[in-house]
């Protein structure tokens, strides 16, 4: 049941939850420095596991999606819902998965 | 008008003479003690400053991924020993500013160690988990220590690396929920000692004086304490249940600890799924207050003098710091420095804290007294802070 949601979740994000380039920018700022703290910058893994396309191969989506969205109870993985919407959630995993792109830095104030 | 060009010759020429003399450029004398880097963490440099004119003194590049670096310092403050994330440990030269070694020892790393001596410099790693210890003076490897456990040889994650009098070192391993404790005195022939700990220990730090080891829990409520000069009495719970069994609030960074925390005969540590600075006395080891904070807390960094506590806090709110009046054990004032504040650190005697703004490219310093901005230097995407004081202190 509760991949069936995610997969529904997966399939509006990829219609209609599309970000905003601002918004794009500001996501991958935000994958790249702050996930990063626990992922490593490169997303090469830290105390959390990498993140590079290799790792995330053998991966369902909507697993990924949920993880962002919900946390991975019982490890340090935090739940981003209230930060990512699920679209955005969606949208950084499809990132993730062909390659996540490198950080333009931070958005103007 | 003649007699101060007079003055004006007879003070150059000498100098003059000197120079035209020498093939090298005039050597430029000076200590360390004032010293420091900051890491440029997107760009693999970091940038040598000084703390007594604010200033950048030089750049250094080509450390590679220095997200999550540290640094410790050679004991005569004349090298820094930087940490990279990627297993890269370089040692740069502070006064020439050149890399005078780098290996890649790891595949992925966390930080390090030096021992009291000043031989070895410790590498504490993710993958493969362990430590590896090598000569600090040419970085050749010299012990090489997995964090094994199971039966099915799996490594640990090693976190909370301390060096400990006698050439020991002290950490923690997130995946066994162990401490362990490995003489380094015959690098040769390391000896290690296992101590079962609380679970998914995330980071850890021993007293200025070398006794206690205090690991930080992410698994479970409370923190684990190994008394090292009572080290067969085994693992503590110090703080147990400061959660109350309430539901925990997110983590999105883990916190640090370090010998920082540590003010006035207690410490001032992190809670973890709390917004709360906890407070515990170091005789009774019994909670003395939990000090309500803006946040998941990060850094909790006693001013040297101990009077204060400087905390910053996790992303979203990493652009606010709160301080802590350690008489009163409240929070005296709230700010926001800037965007992404990753690190802080005193100048060695506490009049003045470094700070680095990630997102706004910029190390920020304050006096401590007036907390008005003395100055900014520019950096780009600054973290860690470190200053050669930190060579003469146990546990950094």
């Amino acid at each position: 049941m509760a991949a069936c949601l995610a997969l529904m979740a997966v399939q509006a994000g990829a219609q209609s939850n599309v970000p905003d380039g601002r918004r794009q920018r500001e996501l991958v700022h935000m994958v790249r420095q702050d996930c990063g703290s626990c992922h490593g910058l490169t997303l090469q893994g830290g105390l959390g596991p990498a993140l590079t396309p290799a790792a995330l191969r053998e991966r369902p989506r909507e697993g990924l999606v949920a993880s962002i969205s919900g946390g991975r109870p019982g490890t340090p993985m935090p739940p981003f819902r209230g930060i990512v919407s699920e679209g955005e959630a969606v949208w950084i995993v499809e990132r993730l998965i062909e390659g996540f792109p490198s950080d333009p830095g931070a958005a103007g104030q | 008008m003649f007699r101060r060009l007079m003055t004006l010759v007879q003070v150059t020429l000498p100098a003059l003479l000197v120079a035209a003399c020498s093939t090298a450029p005039a050597p430029s004398v000076r200590g360390t003690g004032d010293l420091g880097v900051i890491i440029e963490r997107a760009s693999g440099q970091i940038q040598v400053v000084e703390t007594s004119g604010r200033s950048r003194v030089a750049q250094v590049s080509g450390l590679g991924d220095l997200s999550h670096a540290s640094v410790v310092f050679s004991r005569d403050g004349r090298y820094a020993y930087v940490f990279g994330r990627d297993g890269g440990l370089t040692k740069v030269d502070l006064l020439t500013a050149t890399i005078a070694r780098r290996v890649m020892q790891a595949g992925n790393s966390i930080g390090g160690a030096i021992s009291q001596d000043g031989r070895l410099v410790v590498a504490q790693n993710y993958e493969p988990g362990g430590i590896k210890a090598f000569d600090a003076e040419t970085l050749e490897l010299v012990a090489d220590v997995p964090a094994s456990y199971g039966t099915e040889g799996k490594a640990s994650k090693v976190v909370g690396l301390a060096d400990l009098p006698g050439n020991r070192f002290a950490y923690a391993l997130f995946d066994a929920n162990e401490i362990r404790v490995t003489d380094l005195s015959d690098p040769r022939h390391p000896k290690t000692e296992r101590y079962p700990a609380g679970k998914q220990p995330y980071d850890a730090l021993v007293t200025p004086d070398g006794r206690y080891f205090i690991a930080g829990l992410f698994g479970e409520d409370g923190l684990s304490m190994l008394d090292l000069w009572r080290p067969e009495q085994g693992v503590r719970t110090i703080l147990p249940g400061y959660g109350r069994g309430e539901q925990a609030l997110p983590v999105y960074k883990m916190p640090h600890l370090r010998g920082w925390a540590v003010a006035g005969g207690r410490a001032y540590l992190p809670a973890i799924g709390r917004h709360e600075v906890l407070v515990v006395d170091l005789a009774t080891w019994q909670e003395v207050a939990r000090i309500p904070v803006k946040s998941q807390p990060v850094f909790v960094m006693a001013r040297p003098d101990g009077r204060e506590v400087w905390v910053n806090f996790a992303f979203p709110d990493n652009g606010w710091m709160q301080v802590i009046d350690t008489m009163t054990n409240r929070s005296i004032d709230t700010f926001q420095p800037g965007r992404a504040i990753l690190h802080l650190e005193f100048t060695p005697r506490g009049e003045a804290v470094w700070v680095s703004a990630r997102d706004d490219d910029k190390v920020l310093i304050y006096d401590t007294r007036s907390r008005q901005k003395l100055a900014e230097l520019p950096a780009a995407s600054p973290s860690g802070i470190f200053f050669t004081s930190r060579a003469f202190r146990t546990g950094f």
